[in-house]
């Protein structure tokens, strides 16, 4: 008790809160969010400590979440054969050209979109929401494609998709609820055009959604690959995702590796498996820490509905 | 809702003037709708199909129309049926186990007391919603592998089990396991919208509460609760789309001829019946069958809650 009244001092500093005393219950949930984050880290630290080590410790089943026998030679594979690095950077200029025009396009309705006065909004925020609702399936959209001549090109992975509703909604809930009326009034009133109002005052307000959204836009587009089985035929439009599937969905089957000759493999697949599945997810964990502080709040303003 | 106060702000201005005024606006809003209508609209007419014996080779004009009968053919069709259980059994589930889940963690990461434990575990509970369902499948292989897997090395280790436990390779244990890496998958990110009701509950509801003696249970009951209630009707309503569609990656990846009877949902029989065998009229009609039950099922709860006194999604 004498303990737990200690905690409190500590780390209840935060008006409300410490009135109340440290209690068991607090113990309990701090254990149970704990432990579920265990779940969420262990396994990757699993995985990449696979990654590092020797063939004979991971045959041997004695690695857990330390590296035994510390090499890279899994890696070095992967960067011998060049394929899967390939492959990421044509998945990095994908995403990159369809967070820009996946933005742009968003932008172009979310801000229209969100003025009150805008003759006709109600008819054009039908016609932009209908697809969120319905959709007419992948036999047609694949025809589509087909017609557009857009089948087993890069292209397929980024026009059919830059325009999300969702992500429309969420930033012109935003533009609604965080940029004040009477802020674009006065300026409108004082000879600004609409287009000057969204560059020099909406935008500038609004840097958190826009971080959320870009960010939103890039992790769909790194994470989905249904899209390439649909579309897609040729191994150099894979998406580095796809690949990976492609890879576990083979390994599960018959334990084979799917590098060329030239990266001179030593390592069994297993470690090579592990090793391709922390070249992939790297580039998230890297990049996640950073952009987390904008999202949550982006999000949260974005959500409020309206 | 929405319509009326959209009425009530919205000045009688005839449609010259407002092009004059707004013409910038008009010509942004030009970019998206041109996207809709090439990749969204465009493809209904395909629907057609589902009343037709398409052939590829002949096209739109050439197959001829069979009215309702693929319909029949499918309701027929002992593959669907059992790919249309498997689905509706499976959503199920998946609300069940899957919604409330944010809901618990939502309230205790509220309650939870020190600033950094929170946003870091919260941080780490969001992760999993951004990587891809490949990445979480090949590490769920890692740890679930009958004899090379981690969980299972550990309990024979420890002496639990003699023989690897074939969490996804047998299918009263691959759905149990399913479920749960679902579950695991989207809670954290499912709790930012409750998270973001909760701030938006008022302080002095709380004073007054702990003032007249309410403790944290009560608070948490009549107070929190209460706080995110139109958000968990609102999730529940968009929710309910989801139960005839299932997500093909988690599917597929997870897929594997032991598990086929149950890993056999509608999203796996459209992508195989359809863009595999080229079974293009079965596949569109089974498409527009799930579309058509998802938009009916939001509408209905969506009019259910309503009714109920609620404030609803549309």
């Amino acid at each position: 008790m004498a303990k737990s009244g200690r905690k409190a001092k500590t780390g209840g500093s935060e008006g409300l809160r410490a009135i109340s005393r440290f209690r068991l219950s607090d113990i309990l949930m701090m254990l149970f969010v704990g432990l579920l984050c265990a779940t969420c880290i262990f396994p990757f630290l699993h995985v990449a400590a696979k990654s590092v080590s020797g063939n004979s410790a991971v045959i041997a089943k004695r690695v857990f979440f330390v590296p035994i026998d510390f090499t890279l030679d899994a890696y070095r594979s992967i960067f011998a054969d060049g394929s899967l690095v390939k492959s990421m950077g044509y998945s990095v200029m994908v995403t990159a050209i369809f967070t820009l025009f996946g933005m742009i396009s968003c932008t172009c309705a979310a801000y229209p979109l969100s003025r009150k006065r805008l003759k006709g909004r109600g008819f054009f925020t039908l016609l932009l929401m209908i697809p969120m609702y319905f959709s007419a399936g992948i036999i047609p959209s694949y025809l589509l494609m087909k017609d557009l001549r857009l089948l087993d090109t890069m292209w397929v992975l980024i026009f059919p998709l830059i325009y999300a509703p969702s992500n429309m909604l969420i930033m012109k809930n935003f533009f609604l609820s965080a940029i004040p009326d009477s802020l674009e009034e006065s300026a409108f009133l004082d000879g600004a055009t609409n287009v000057q109002i969204l560059f020099r005052i909406v935008l500038p307000l609004s840097k958190a959604i826009l971080a959320t959204l870009s960010l939103f836009y890039a992790v769909g587009r790194w994470n989905a690959y249904a899209d390439n089985m649909y579309y897609i035929k040729s191994d150099a439009l894979k998406m580095v995702q796809y690949r990976l599937y492609q890879m576990v969905a083979s390994a599960t089957e018959a334990q084979t590796t799917t590098l060329s000759e030239a990266a001179a493999v030593t390592s069994t697949p297993e470690v090579l498996q592990a090793a391709s599945i922390m070249f992939i997810t790297i580039p998230i964990i890297c990049i996640y820490p950073f952009v987390q502080k904008y999202f949550v709040k982006g999000t949260m303003v974005g959500a409020v509905k309206g | 809702m929405k319509k009326s106060s959209e009425k009530g702000t919205a000045v009688k201005t005839t449609w010259r003037k407002a092009l004059r005024r707004d013409w910038q606006l008009y010509l942004m809003l030009l970019l998206p709708i041109a996207l809709v209508c090439v990749f969204n609209y465009a493809a209904y007419p395909g629907l057609r199909m589902a009343f037709m014996n398409y052939k590829p080779a002949k096209g739109y004009s050439g197959s001829e129309w069979v009215g309702f009968r693929t319909f029949q053919k499918i309701f027929r069709d002992a593959d669907f049926l059992r790919a249309l259980k498997s689905s509706i059994v499976f959503n199920l589930l998946d609300l069940a186990v899957g919604f409330p889940m944010p809901v618990v963690l939502a309230l205790m990461l509220n309650e939870l007391r020190f600033r950094r434990y929170k946003r870091v575990t919260q941080t780490i509970l969001y992760l999993p919603h951004f990587l891809s369902w490949a990445v979480i499948g090949s590490v769920a292989y890692a740890m679930f592998k009958p004899s090379t897997g981690l969980i299972n090395i550990f309990l024979m280790r420890i002496g639990v089990i003699t023989q690897g436990i074939p969490f996804l390779t047998e299918k009263w244990h691959w759905a149990v396991t399913y479920l749960l890496i679902g579950v695991w998958q989207s809670m954290g990110w499912g709790t930012i919208l409750y998270l973001s009701a909760i701030t938006n509950i008022s302080n002095d509801l709380y004073e007054a509460a702990m003032i007249d003696g309410a403790n944290r249970w009560k608070r948490m009951l009549h107070i929190t609760l209460p706080g995110i209630r139109s958000t968990i009707v609102m999730l529940l309503i968009m929710n309910m789309g989801r139960i005839m569609g299932s997500n093909l990656e988690r599917l597929t990846v997870f897929g594997n001829t032991q598990v086929r009877d149950f890993q056999y949902q509608l999203a796996v029989y459209i992508y195989e019946k359809g863009l595999q065998s080229g079974k293009f009229s079965m596949a569109t009609a089974v498409g527009l069958f799930q579309s058509l039950v998802g938009l009916a099922l939001v509408l209905i709860s969506d009019r259910i809650a309503k009714r109920l006194g609620e404030e609803g999604l549309l």
